[in-house]
């Protein structure tokens, strides 16, 4: 059992919850991630890690489906069943020289830890941070700390420029040399990235969001079309080559289970009211 | 006098057992385990012991029920084997200890395996009385919950030591828990042999990958040895074009949310599982009879597809009967070459047709497409069960590890890998094998890591 220990609303139904894993902390690399089984009877989740102190990890989550919902209603002194993790690859430590980091929705809170990974690293980056609306737009002081420049579109203009992220991109991508384009944030998102820079040939790099069960590399769950063959994202990922990605496989087997989270939401509605 | 018929063991109906996930084999009574047992000889020099992997003293437990001294002959059991309950369910006796029997000979051996489940049954729920060394403080880490690292941990326990167990899931067992099915191995029964083991200062510790919350090298600084029973845990694929469409799952996949995840309870237990109506399940072994037999369970009509015949079906003889008998057909002599969906969801194998050449390195005889007799078959799920291979998390975090180069650790004759201290036993070293083989390797693993400690 994990207990919450705090627990802030970043956005509306986006959290930002601290809970006391000690021994995650300590082994935690920018990249990795944990399973979460919010319960007993529970489903198992790979959560972003936003950071970490000496006693707990920083998980931030959006309330989606019924268990980032149950989460969500959990309060400070509340134990959480299971925390697995880190999990998944960590991000090489290298300088790629000039990035653009892409970071949309939600995605904002895996890209805070990668960016100030590849700030520390002595990369030169500049940010689009992209969301729907003003009020959705996350964690701008924290990514403006680490780049050279911060670029915001909104989808519908209340914030930044009026446009999406692949706007804002194509035209660095005219003006600038990239030496690594890093994108997180809804599938289709990085796929439209992915595509914009595969004729240009700029190393792009996308941080899969798929759905897991084990985490440990054993269900395949996970699994994703990629170059020839088949890659298992939670161990081989979650960041890979956006190139090298089979989105029109990876983009059905995000909504596999639509018709059954509806389900869970609705009993979940119910038992609430 | 004729020799007596084997008392056949009371099962599920199988028009009933196929609507529910209750065990299937019902176990023997007092009265039925009274009668199979005096059928055996008690032969002077018993053949039987050498058919099982962790030398059990067959003779001595069947003599004790003969005798009706139950308590006596589970303990008699548990000398050799911690988990009679779980070995008694899922042991392939038929090819171990029942085919060393001389009654086999008449085709008519001693049922062993369901007497031990009955003793078992019988006994493990009393208070346990296990006689172990005295308490040493010395710590031991076993890497994995599966059957290795149980049995390593027991036998170490026993001898005194203070054994700390790590699991990456978020519940103990490993294949036991999430690869076996509950109408075959029910739940109840491995997390009590498991809690039996707290009894004797074993500690287990969920939710830690070693590779990733703790690395090797840590744990050896903590632990003056370490036994790795990691398993074969890596699903294999085919390979071929649409195997990443949806609806296609693995075993390990299926079988997790089912087992581990109790997704046939949806929506009380909040893992999905998808139901199929029309399910084509790919592989012969027990894993796809697990499978097939779960689908089956959640409403589906089944079909096995293997590449080879019925002769080579590496599944238990008895898991195949049982699978027949709940309706599952089998397409022998197929072997799938693609996958065809629609709209991201797959509609079709398209399967080819097989034919049996000349031996191989194994002596099977090797299948042989039979070019140009592709057809499909329509179906809505595919679970693909074609075996599995390491897990390469600790190789990342452990270069210095020897692999061989299919991933397993290579050990020496003590059970010990490259590195001083370190020992490996189960899946991970000999590839995929039966739960016994891998307690029988965590038994021996058990005995060197203890000599190594002691220094001898």
């Amino acid at each position: 059992m994990y207990e919450l220990v705090d627990k802030e609303l970043v956005a509306p139904d986006i959290w930002k919850i601290k809970v006391r894993a000690p021994h995650i902390a300590k082994a935690y690399k920018p990249g990795n991630f944990v399973i979460v089984l919010p319960h007993e009877r529970g489903e198992r989740i790979p959560l972003t890690v936003f950071d970490t102190d000496e006693e707990n990890i920083h998980i931030v989550f959006q309330e989606v489906g019924k268990s980032t919902k149950l989460l969500g209603k959990m309060k400070v002194g509340d134990q959480i069943q299971d925390i697995m993790g880190p999990t998944g690859h960590a991000f090489p430590s290298q300088k790629f020289g000039n990035v653009v980091l892409i970071a949309g929705g939600v995605g904002a809170a895996t890209a805070v830890p990668l960016g100030k990974h590849l700030h520390a690293c002595g990369n030169n980056i500049t940010i689009i941070l992209g969301a729907r609306s003003k009020n959705l737009v996350l964690f701008e002081k924290e990514l403006q700390d680490i780049s050279e420049k911060l670029i915001i579109t909104t989808d519908d203009g209340s914030y930044g420029v009026k446009g999406f992220v692949t706007d804002a991109l194509k035209e660095i991508l005219s003006n600038e040399v990239v030496d690594l384009v890093l994108a997180i944030g809804p599938a289709v998102m990085m796929k439209a990235v992915s595509d914009l820079t595969r004729p240009l040939k700029v190393k792009t790099l996308v941080s899969l969001n798929s759905i897991m069960v084990c985490g440990t590399g054993m269900c395949g769950a996970c699994r994703v079309g990629y170059k020839d063959g088949t890659v298992l994202t939670c161990i081989e990922g979650p960041e890979l080559d956006g190139h090298m990605v089979d989105w029109n496989t990876l983009l059905p087997r995000l909504s596999m289970y639509k018709e059954e989270e509806a389900i869970s939401l609705s009993l979940l509605d119910n038992e609430s009211r | 006098m004729p020799l007596k018929d084997r008392i056949p063991m009371p099962e599920q109906d199988p028009k009933l057992r196929i609507t529910n996930f209750d065990e299937v084999a019902l176990g023997y009574t007092e009265e039925q385990a009274l009668m199979e047992a005096s059928r055996c000889l008690q032969c002077p020099n018993p053949t039987c012991i050498q058919g099982c992997p962790v030398n059990i003293d067959i003779k001595a437990f069947i003599g004790l029920i003969q005798e009706g001294k139950f308590t006596e002959g589970y303990y008699k059991i548990k000398e050799k084997n911690n988990f009679p309950a779980m070995t008694g369910r899922v042991c392939p006796q038929e090819t171990q200890c029942e085919a060393s029997c001389v009654l086999a000979k008449m085709g008519k051996p001693i049922a062993i395996g369901r007497l031990e489940r009955f003793l078992a049954d019988h006994e493990m729920y009393k208070p346990q009385q296990i006689e172990t060394e005295k308490k040493n403080h010395i710590p031991v880490a076993c890497v994995g919950t599966g059957p290795a690292s149980l049995a390593a941990a027991a036998d170490l326990a026993k001898k005194g030591y203070e054994v700390h167990l790590f699991e990456a899931l978020h519940l103990p067992g490993g294949v036991l828990s999430y690869g076996i099915p509950e109408f075959r191995l029910p739940k109840k029964i491995v997390n009590h042999e498991i809690m039996l083991l707290s009894d004797l200062d074993v500690f287990i510790h969920t939710d830690v990958i070693v590779g990733k919350t703790y690395t090797l090298q840590q744990l050896r600084r903590e632990f003056k040895s370490i036994f790795l029973g990691t398993g074969a845990g890596a699903p294999l694929l085919l390979g071929v074009p649409g195997e990443n469409l949806n609806g296609i799952f693995t075993a390990n996949e299926f079988l997790i949310r089912v087992n581990l995840m109790k997704a046939y309870r949806f929506p009380e237990f909040d893992t999905p599982i998808k139901k199929g109506k029309e399910v084509v399940v790919v592989g012969a072994g027990n894993v796809a009879m697990d499978a097939a037999r779960t689908a089956r369970r959640l409403g589906a009509n089944v079909t096995i597809v293997y590449r080879r015949s019925r002769a080579e079906m590496p599944a238990r003889a008895e898991e195949v009967q049982h699978a027949e008998e709940e309706g599952i057909h089998m397409k022998l002599l197929t072997n799938p070459v693609a996958f065809h969906g629609k709209d991201g969801w797959v509609q079709s194998v398209e399967v080819v047709s097989m034919q049996l050449g000349s031996p191989d390195e194994r002596g099977r005889r090797k299948p042989i497409p039979i070019e140009g007799s592709n057809y499909e078959i329509y179906c809505d799920q595919v679970i693909v069960a074609i075996g599995t291979t390491p897990n390469p998390i600790l190789k990342y975090s452990t270069p210095e590890l020897l692999l061989t180069p299919h991933g397993n650790i290579v050990v020496d004759e003590q059970y010990q890998t490259n590195i001083p201290g370190v020992f490996a036993g189960g899946d991970i070293v000999t590839g995929s094998a039966t739960v016994i083989e891998a307690l029988g390797a965590g038994k021996k693993a058990a005995i060197y890591i203890d000599k190594f400690i002691k220094g001898a």
